[in-house]
């Protein structure tokens, strides 16, 4: 911090100093420390241990990460997962965040009318709980109540219709694009806050220029709000790996039909609490949450270190 | 000037559409809430009129749900969080902003990581601490959990808030020989009023809709946040579309009013929130 400190508060003798940042920040620093990083170190820990049918724990190394990643009964259900979690994401970054560039770069055409009516109404499914927006596009597409085919033969493309949601070829992908439906909101006003941001001499001078509102925004606006671009793409990525809500909602936690809709949290949740094929195992819970705490890690840390360095030569 | 009309028009129908798409679904299913079992088949699209006008999914609802309880968990979780968030939030962005001290800007760092790391992933161990503390099935454990997740961001938010308020404030109130916890609570938590905003769209709505903690950490009806009870009566009534369709309109209409009345200054927030 380049201006010093106030006099008064440098002169305050060094007890007092403490007691003040005690009060200020203890409450936040204890509650955090006590149920967020303390559990998590707490459940890495847990990993390496194994409970016997009396429920006694024994240290057992790394070895529920080896049976996780070679027995094949879980192997399987794992890799399985981590693949159909990774299809999740390519659909959020292929389909959502396209869409949220577009309409950003639309809302924020200089002079649009209605412009707050849109933005409002874009935003309205990212304020839902995914719960009710799963049930509800799992009515909607429903055979039995005929919505979306009926929707679709009204354009004439009735005969594309299938209960998406029930195929296993197509259940995930269908989940995915819900979800994308849902939070197109959160990169559509990201990119739009950047993009009002850029200052307006940029784009005057362009305009002078006697370049068009698109290649305007492909060849200046958007070079410049790639950073935010990379910000979207990490939350997504966060955001997904650990999603759970949507799938376990309109699939329940066995992730059908045959598990083609099963991500990391499902897994994660079956692994834990149980359900109808298996008993509840915290400590492989514990170790499959740790596997899931470093891919998201992986992922932060290749946007802090290579997205987030390369990109900063253009922010502004 | 052809060529821009039809330019501004083709944008208008593009946005049309897709504001069309986003709330479709959602008018779909409040219209249909409102309609008997044979005009939600018969004739989805039609709104409901007084020929097909029926409350009876609605009285199913309360009749055999504890809504109102739910509805009440969701509310003191989510009020109780928020309150602690914004203030122990409050409280620790001031102390990392205004004051340096050794291992500041480490604390700051140590309190980011969470923004990041998904506390859910701490949920095997959360849930045997709160065993241990015969916290389980309680509230409190919730509102402990949803404070810790709410925290980091709410301090990187009002962190951004408390260093755009200009010196001179607290300057001249220390001047005067203001004590510094006074300076904090009448001169600076007034002018945070503007955060809250932005405080809320990123961490009160995630408690508010959040299903996994109260799946994990509560087991009885009176417990249950609404997220959870109506997850649960809508798997035990998935039949019964009449039920089904209220209960998720239920579930709908308190936010959208909320977010209808409040969605200038929460997009404002959103947006000042997301320049920095």
């Amino acid at each position: 911090m380049a201006e010093p400190i106030s006099q008064v508060v440098a002169a305050m003798p060094r007890a007092r100093f403490v007691a003040l940042m005690a009060l200020f920040l203890g409450p936040a620093v204890a509650v955090y420390t006590l149920f967020s990083i303390y559990p998590l170190i707490a459940t890495m820990g847990l990993s390496t241990y194994t409970t016997d049918n009396a429920g006694a724990y024994s240290f057992v190394g790394l070895s529920n990460f080896v049976t996780l990643l070679t027995d094949s009964l879980w192997s399987k259900p794992f890799w399985n997962a981590a693949k159909n979690n990774l299809i999740f994401f390519a659909v959020h970054m292929a389909v959502q965040n396209p869409i949220g560039i577009v309409l950003a770069g639309l809302l924020s055409l200089p002079g649009l009318k209605l412009k707050g009516l849109y933005r409002t109404i874009i935003f309205l499914p990212t304020m839902l709980s995914v719960v009710i927006v799963g049930f509800s596009w799992n009515l909607i597409l429903s055979p039995l109540w005929g919505v979306a085919e009926g929707a679709l033969k009204a354009v004439g493309l009735g005969s594309l219709f299938a209960p998406w949601l029930g195929l296993p070829s197509t259940a995930l992908v269908t989940l995915a694009l819900i979800s994308v439906w849902q939070f197109v909101g959160i990169p559509l006003m990201l990119i739009y806050a950047a993009l009002l941001n850029i200052p307006d001499e940029l784009v005057d001078a362009a305009r002078v220029d006697g370049l068009g509102h698109l290649r305007i925004f492909l060849h200046i606006k958007l070079p410049l709000v790639l950073p935010t671009i990379g910000l979207i793409s990490v939350l997504t990525f966060v955001g997904n790996f650990n999603a759970f809500d949507l799938i376990y909602s309109v699939k329940g936690a066995l992730a059908g039909p045959n598990f083609a809709s099963d991500i990391l949290g499902t897994f994660f949740y079956r692994t834990f609490f149980g359900n109808q094929l298996q008993l509840g195992n915290p400590t492989m819970g514990a170790a499959v949450a740790t596997v899931m705490f470093f891919i998201i890690l992986v992922g932060v840390c290749l946007y802090l270190f290579i997205v987030q360095r390369r990109l900063r030569r253009y922010s502004f | 000037m052809v060529k821009q009309r039809v330019q501004i028009f083709g944008v208008h129908a593009i946005l049309i559409a897709y504001s069309a798409l986003a709330l479709g679904p959602i008018l779909l299913v409040v219209m249909n809430s409102f309609k008997t079992r044979n005009a939600i088949f018969g004739a989805p699209l039609a709104p409901p009129t007084s020929a097909t006008f029926s409350l009876i999914g609605y009285m199913k609802v309360f009749n055999a749900s504890h809504i109102g309880t739910y509805f009440m968990n969701s509310l003191i979780v989510t009020v109780v969080s928020m309150a602690l968030v914004l203030l122990f939030g409050a409280m620790a962005a001031w102390a990392l902003t205004e004051y340096r001290f050794r291992g500041s800007t480490a604390l700051a760092l140590f309190l980011s990581i969470g923004i990041m790391v998904p506390i859910r992933l701490g949920s095997v161990a959360i849930l045997t601490m709160m065993r241990e503390a015969h916290l389980n099935d309680t509230l409190t454990a919730l509102i402990l959990v949803y404070i810790a997740q709410g925290l980091p961001l709410s301090i990187f938010i009002l962190s951004e808030f408390i260093q755009q308020i200009p010196k001179d404030l607290r300057d001249a109130a220390r001047c005067d020989g203001v004590p510094e916890t006074r300076i904090f609570f009448e001169v600076i938590a007034p002018l945070l009023r503007p955060a809250i905003a932005t405080v809320a769209v990123f961490t009160i709505v995630p408690i508010w809709n959040d299903l996994w903690f109260p799946l994990i950490l509560t087991s009885s009806d009176t417990t249950h946040t609404i997220t959870l009870g109506v997850q649960q009566f809508l798997g035990q009534y998935i039949t019964d579309w009449n039920a089904v369709l209220a209960a998720l309109s239920m579930a709908i209409l308190p936010v959208v009013a909320i977010y209808v009345i409040f969605s200038r200054q929460l997009i404002s927030g959103l947006t000042a929130g997301a320049v920095k």
